[in-house]
């Protein structure tokens, strides 16, 4: 019974928003902005769910005395931004905007920098020629890189609808087919769930 | 009459096409699963990414160091591409209870850390071994894209996982991540439904589970009939597909070359 209700719950929300999608009547409009209204509470509802556990699993850890350092700045983090936008409110001049663009956004910033760096080390890596294939690669990589650079390249015109020709026919086709295969693994995945014979998520196979 | 009007004022007439495509898609799923099933053992490709799932496993025990396993920072428990490492997961967590491995979770969405919290509790009670289950190892770090790239990325400098899984919706922290176990020598075990993402994974990677190999691994893995069955119509459809391709090519090439007009029967 404790699965069962889940699975019928599961069953009849998906048949509603699979055939809500194929429907412009208002009660269909007016039943996925209802279904939307609540995800959103329920949403809500497991931030609390998550804030709750990285407490609960943070102070754990700084008892223990593991990571302590990180850990204490995360938690003074989480609890002094809600209570700085309590206090003095969201605006532009607030403290909260202050910790957000001057503290977050430029934290946020240099992980994303490290991306140029990873990018460049994979490169080096996936750009070896050790066999057919990857000289393909390193040739069509080489093409993409000289066409989009601005140096001084004897017929850089033919090279550049070179290069879009490998990114709109070769690259493209492979990308499409891959697409292809995750559409319908999709399709079948949620038919699996919805009809009941995939149970993982509920935790179990029974 | 009156029924066919009440219909049209139900169904959007520029979505038919996809409305009959997709009822099509679901009585083919139904009928491999449901009606052949029981005819003949399913078989299905050797795919070298799943079978390197139970060696990342026995490293990781042999090195006494954990595993760490995230879904991604893309996706959400809705989508399809959350539920198939789910699925993954909850056979990675059976051998991790077998092993007496320790199984790190860090993930973005208190949905998904809920879920995959019961998931991890009943492989671990499944196997015979629920003492051996660690609540706190499946955590939710950070709602911000950079914020849990950068809590993942610290878990695994510390910890040093000797396993790592990044199964499920990446978008730019992938490469991030990637490298970063690819720094300290984990063997690393990916998949991902962004075909940009892939070209990550698959440079910094061990093993790549590419697109629809994702969302089989649940089947390969438990050798359940009837997932297997809805793998065969997922192989069904791709040669529906590809046929439709092939005729719509003719066709179109068959037109312009007569230098009539050309018509769009295949756009829908």
């Amino acid at each position: 019974m404790n699965r069962q209700i889940p699975l019928v719950v599961c069953f009849s929300f998906g048949l509603m928003m699979f055939l809500q999608y194929f429907s412009t009547h208002t009660v269909a409009r007016s039943l996925n902005l209802a279904i939307l209204d609540y995800w959103q509470i329920i949403f809500a509802f497991t931030l609390i769910l998550g804030v709750v556990s990285y407490i609960k699993v943070n102070m754990t850890k700084i008892s223990r005395g593991i990571d302590r350092p990180y850990l204490i700045v995360g938690l003074i983090g989480m609890i002094s931004m809600p209570i700085m936008a309590l206090i003095w409110g969201i605006k532009a001049d607030s403290p909260f905007m202050w910790m957000f663009e001057n503290v977050q956004a430029p934290m946020a910033s240099t992980v994303f920098a490290l991306l140029a760096f990873f990018v460049a080390s994979a490169s080096f890596r996936g750009f070896r020629a050790r066999s057919t294939q990857a000289s393909i690669l390193l040739g069509a990589a080489l093409i993409i890189l000289l066409s989009r650079s601005n140096l001084p390249i004897p017929y850089a015109e033919n090279l550049s609808e070179f290069a879009d020709w490998i990114r709109n026919y070769p690259s493209m086709t492979a990308r499409r087919a891959i697409l292809i295969g995750i559409g319908l693994g999709s399709l079948t995945t949620s038919l699996r769930v919805l009809l009941g014979i995939e149970r993982t998520w509920l935790g179990g196979e029974n | 009459m009156s029924t066919i009007i009440i219909a049209q004022a139900f169904i959007s007439t520029d979505r038919t096409g996809v409305f009959i495509i997709s009822i099509i898609a679901i009585l083919i799923v139904l009928y491999t699963t449901y009606f052949r099933n029981n005819k003949k053992p399913f078989t299905i490709r050797k795919i070298n990414g799943l079978q390197a799932v139970e060696d990342a496993i026995g490293r990781a025990t042999e090195m006494a160091r954990p595993l760490l396993y995230t879904p991604g920072w893309g996706g959400d428990i809705q989508r399809p591409t959350t539920i198939a490492s789910m699925n993954i997961l909850s056979f990675v967590a059976e051998k991790t209870a077998q092993y007496d491995c320790d199984l790190v979770f860090p993930t973005h969405d208190p949905v998904i850390m809920s879920v995959a919290q019961e998931v991890v509790k009943e492989s671990y009670s499944r196997t015979g071994y629920p003492d051996r289950y660690k609540e706190d190892n499946i955590s939710y770090v950070s709602s911000s894209q950079f914020g849990y790239a950068a809590a993942v990325d610290g878990i695994i400098s510390r910890t040093k996982p000797a396993s790592i899984f990044l199964l499920g919706t990446f978008e730019a922290e992938s490469l991030i991540l990637a490298e970063t176990g690819n720094s300290i020598n984990a063997i690393q075990i990916a998949g991902t439904d962004s075909t940009i993402q892939l070209s990550f994974f698959i440079v910094a990677c061990d093993y790549t589970l590419i697109g629809e190999e994702l969302f089989a691994a649940s089947g390969y893995l438990s050798g359940n009939k009837s997932i297997l069955a809805s793998v065969q119509a997922q192989d069904m459809m791709k040669v529906a597909i590809g046929l439709f391709v092939v005729i719509a090519t003719i066709w179109a090439t068959v037109e312009s070359l007569s230098g009539n007009p050309l018509s769009n029967w295949w756009n829908f």
